[in-house]
């Protein structure tokens, strides 16, 4: 896959550099793709909105996915038991383990 | 070498983060509160053996994931390794469209964070079968790298990234078949 050859498809609908590109949504999205891969996505994207649709999409749902899953409230109490348990007197009233 | 005495003041901030995690893997919260105990008695004990300077969150997540490896995940009596049905890819994305057509003044910026309700998604992340439920956690919520994962899971990263794409993939039928009932619900309501 060229960068030339991707102008010349862009935005043409499904080509075989959207294939590609679609194979390399997770990785590219996971910030794990080599420089030159992750260039050549770009480039793609550029040209390319249906391809750019489905990346947004990801991207978004990437966010929506951490967000949602870590805003619990953590039980009252956890953080002073947990250090309470420690060998050092943390809270200064005597209690040890 | 690391110094025990410091240990409280360098980990504890990283509770509220553990503790999410604890959630989306034990799927109770007494069990959660345990596991983030025994995670951080643990690391107390063996602070002598962290290397200052490396990455303190990724050392507790390590220790937070062998124990629920290790103890809680035999105790829930789940099996080692469970599969997953395959799906096309693009799943939600090419599914959602025509749901999101047929709702009701949604604009393209609020779209998925109102479209999806937080018990919906944890709920599609908790289903998931352990071994695909872990690399999700550990990548998606908690945002480490997959050699990170991979070691932690003591695994290929070949293989998180694989059971990283197939639990994706069918966390997001999950959410899917939730929107579905629901969207559809608006859709009609609405009767657009």
């Amino acid at each position: 896959m060229s960068n030339d050859s991707t102008d010349a498809t862009a935005g043409s609908g499904a080509t075989s550099d959207c294939a590609q590109t679609l194979r390399e949504l997770d990785v590219f999205l996971d910030g794990e793709l080599p420089a030159e891969q992750y260039e050549s996505i770009r480039h793609h994207l550029d040209g390319c909105m249906d391809c750019l649709g489905a990346f947004d999409f990801h991207a978004e749902l990437k966010i929506v996915v951490a967000e949602k899953c870590q805003n619990d409230e953590m039980p009252p109490g956890l953080l002073s038991r947990i250090e309470m348990c420690f060998g050092t007197d943390f809270d200064g009233d005597g209690q040890v383990g | 070498m690391a110094d025990q005495a410091t240990f409280a003041a360098e980990a504890m901030q990283y509770a509220p983060q553990l503790y999410s995690g604890a959630l989306r893997m034990t799927r109770n919260r007494a069990d959660a509160e345990d596991l983030v105990q025994e995670t951080y008695l643990k690391g107390y004990r063996s602070y002598h053996s962290f290397t200052e300077g490396t990455n303190l969150r990724a050392w507790l997540f390590r220790i937070m994931t062998n124990t629920f490896i290790n103890s809680y995940r035999a105790k829930q009596r789940r099996p080692d390794e469970t599969d997953l049905g395959d799906f096309e890819d693009l799943y939600l994305y090419k599914n959602l469209g025509t749901l999101q057509d047929a709702s009701v003044g949604r604009s393209a910026e609020e779209s998925l964070m109102e479209l999806l309700p937080d018990d919906e998604v944890k709920q599609a992340l908790e289903d998931l079968p352990d071994n695909f439920r872990l690399p999700v956690i550990l990548a998606d919520v908690e945002g480490f790298s997959y050699k990170e994962i991979a070691e932690m899971l003591d695994i290929p990263i070949g293989t998180v990234m694989s059971r990283l794409h197939r639990g994706r993939k069918a966390m997001q039928k999950a959410l899917y078949e939730f929107a579905l009932a629901r969207g559809l619900t608006v859709a009609q309501e609405n009767g657009r």
